[in-house]
């Protein structure tokens, strides 16, 4: 069974939007919302700086916060590629999850669930790469199976020094940042 | 240096966590008051069934305002919801890794053991409803026996507990929230809880004295859940038991709001900056002087003042007791959302 994650190439990431323009497109994400967003961050001292752009969104952990805490299942884990999903019909609008998601991942839709980036499932279904990473022009967005040792995903870690984000949550994100 | 630009823009999560608002500090103050007001009943109870107290006024009249004020936190949750239509939703499952899910069975069974208690001698306080549905006598009776009184006294000790961690469990479960982020809340809770509910009795003693049961339906609603039951005033020593009750829960409730902040400020970077949003940030002002002070610190001197007879017992520490229960669950609820998991600057 396979287990997806993303592996985002951070030098080559120039925060175009093209991705959240294609996940609001693709998705129909109400206006004044997001599934996934660009982050600019810069970090060290004068004259010493260094730039990181990514795109961030859930990070369909491997220990999900937000699954463990909603109360009717409406959070759950996918069998299909272990990805973290919400079932807007079992969900109560308690607003834990919201809480729960260190990443600030998920919102409440108009219409009163919990929602939030599904990997674009109904896409892997059907062969194709999520919204976001089919769209980007400088192909730093990755997609695949991080238990096929062979993958692509797998390939790229490999490879490359990389982190994810708040670690210390003991989350264990599935979406990668190459340095 | 770490600076750090987004362009998520969600309501509720940007620019800080603003997912509950007034809804969830009045649910979690009232189902941390039911829970003491349980574990009163309770204890009172085994009195009752030992035959050694009656007509105690906590044992029998508790359950019934307890059910009624569960009604509001409970209509405070559900105003809370942003899906309201599928509450139905939580009870269809047992999800066993969510406070969430054993909190609302506890309350579902929690109602019924309010209910069952709240029969005992209703027949007396309610004479409405015992004339109108006679079955109401029937079951009082069937519920009024020394060994039923025991096994109903445990279960509102047992799941009194239980409500009243959980109400604190429901925040502490989040490693996202590092103020939150402490098991101290479950403790904390249950005996603001308990000294909360010590303060509503006495209220209730105090602003209802001891009169016959009216005959109405409105009026000995209210008076079942309020006044001593018939026309004597509860015993002498049931008030500065109260008082004294309610002194030992503020005394513990303070000592474990210090381990919360000693836990927070001799941890990592995230908690210590969540320790500071109640120790000199915004709600600073509010937890110091709402909760600490008018909350806990004031009431045990007034109390203890009035167990020494130095002034006249009145309903001040009970008002401000009960406030400043409040004003715990609003500024944690609120702070808590304001604390985060700190990035680090250095990679």
């Amino acid at each position: 069974m396979a287990r997806f994650g993303m592996v985002i190439d951070t030098r080559k990431c120039v925060g175009c939007m093209d991705c959240v323009v294609a996940c609001q497109t693709e998705n129909d994400v109400p206006q004044g919302h997001c599934r996934d967003w660009i982050v600019t961050e810069v970090r060290g001292t004068y004259p010493t700086l260094e730039m990181e752009i990514r795109s961030e969104r859930c990070n369909h952990c491997d220990n999900p916060p937000c699954v463990y805490c909603c109360p009717t299942g409406a959070s759950h884990v996918e069998p299909f590629g272990k990805t973290v999903q919400v079932t807007a019909n079992r969900c109560i609008g308690c607003k834990a999850c919201l809480a729960a998601c260190p990443y600030g991942a998920r919102f409440v839709h108009p219409e009163g669930y919990a929602d939030k980036c599904t990997f674009c499932l109904h896409r892997v279904k059907e062969g194709k790469d999520p919204a976001c990473v089919s769209v980007c022009p400088t192909r730093c967005m990755h997609f695949g199976d991080l238990d096929d040792p062979k993958s692509e995903v797998n390939r790229l870690l490999g490879s490359r020094k990389w982190h994810t984000l708040l670690p210390e949550a003991g989350t264990k994100p599935r979406i990668f940042y190459l340095d | 240096m770490l600076e750090i630009t987004t362009t998520r823009h969600n309501p509720f999560v940007d620019p800080q966590l603003a997912v509950w608002g007034w809804e969830i500090p009045v649910y979690l103050f009232f189902g941390g008051m039911i829970a003491g007001m349980m574990i009163l009943a309770g204890i009172a109870m085994l009195r009752v069934a030992r035959g050694e107290d009656p007509e105690s006024f906590f044992s029998v009249q508790t359950p019934l305002l307890g059910f009624m004020l569960m009604n509001v936190g409970m209509a405070a949750l559900f105003l809370d919801l942003a899906h309201k239509l599928y509450v139905w939703a939580v009870y269809l499952t047992f999800e066993a890794l969510s406070p969430m899910s054993w909190g609302s069975w506890v309350l579902l069974v929690a109602y019924g053991i309010l209910m069952a208690s709240a029969l005992v001698r209703i027949g007396d306080s309610w004479p409405w409803l015992a004339r109108t549905f006679p079955i109401v006598g029937r079951l009082s009776a069937a519920v009024e026996t020394p060994s039923r009184l025991r096994l109903l006294a445990f279960a509102n000790i047992g799941f009194g507990i239980g409500l009243g961690i959980y109400t604190g469990i429901l925040l502490s479960a989040m490693v996202a929230r590092p103020l939150w982020n402490s098991a101290i809340l479950g403790p904390l809770f249950l005996f603001s809880g308990l000294s909360a509910a010590a303060a509503m009795v006495h209220l209730a003693i105090r602003i209802f004295p001891g009169r016959p049961a009216p005959q109405g339906m409105v009026g000995g609603a209210f008076a079942a859940m309020w006044q001593p039951l018939g026309p004597r005033a509860p015993r002498a020593g049931t008030e500065n038991a109260l008082v004294r009750a309610d002194v030992g829960f503020l005394g513990v409730e303070l000592v474990l709001l210090a381990l919360l902040l000693l836990g927070l400020v001799t941890a990592g970077a995230s908690q210590i900056a969540a320790a500071q949003i109640l120790i000199s940030g915004a709600y600073a002002p509010a937890f110091w002087g709402a909760i600490v002070f008018a909350g806990i610190v004031l009431p045990i001197a007034l109390q203890l003042l009035e167990l020494g007879h130095r002034i006249p017992h009145t309903v001040v520490p009970a008002l401000l007791v009960l406030a400043g229960g409040f004003a715990l669950r609003w500024v944690l609820v609120n702070a808590g959302q304001a604390s985060q998991i700190l990035q680090s600057a250095s990679r």
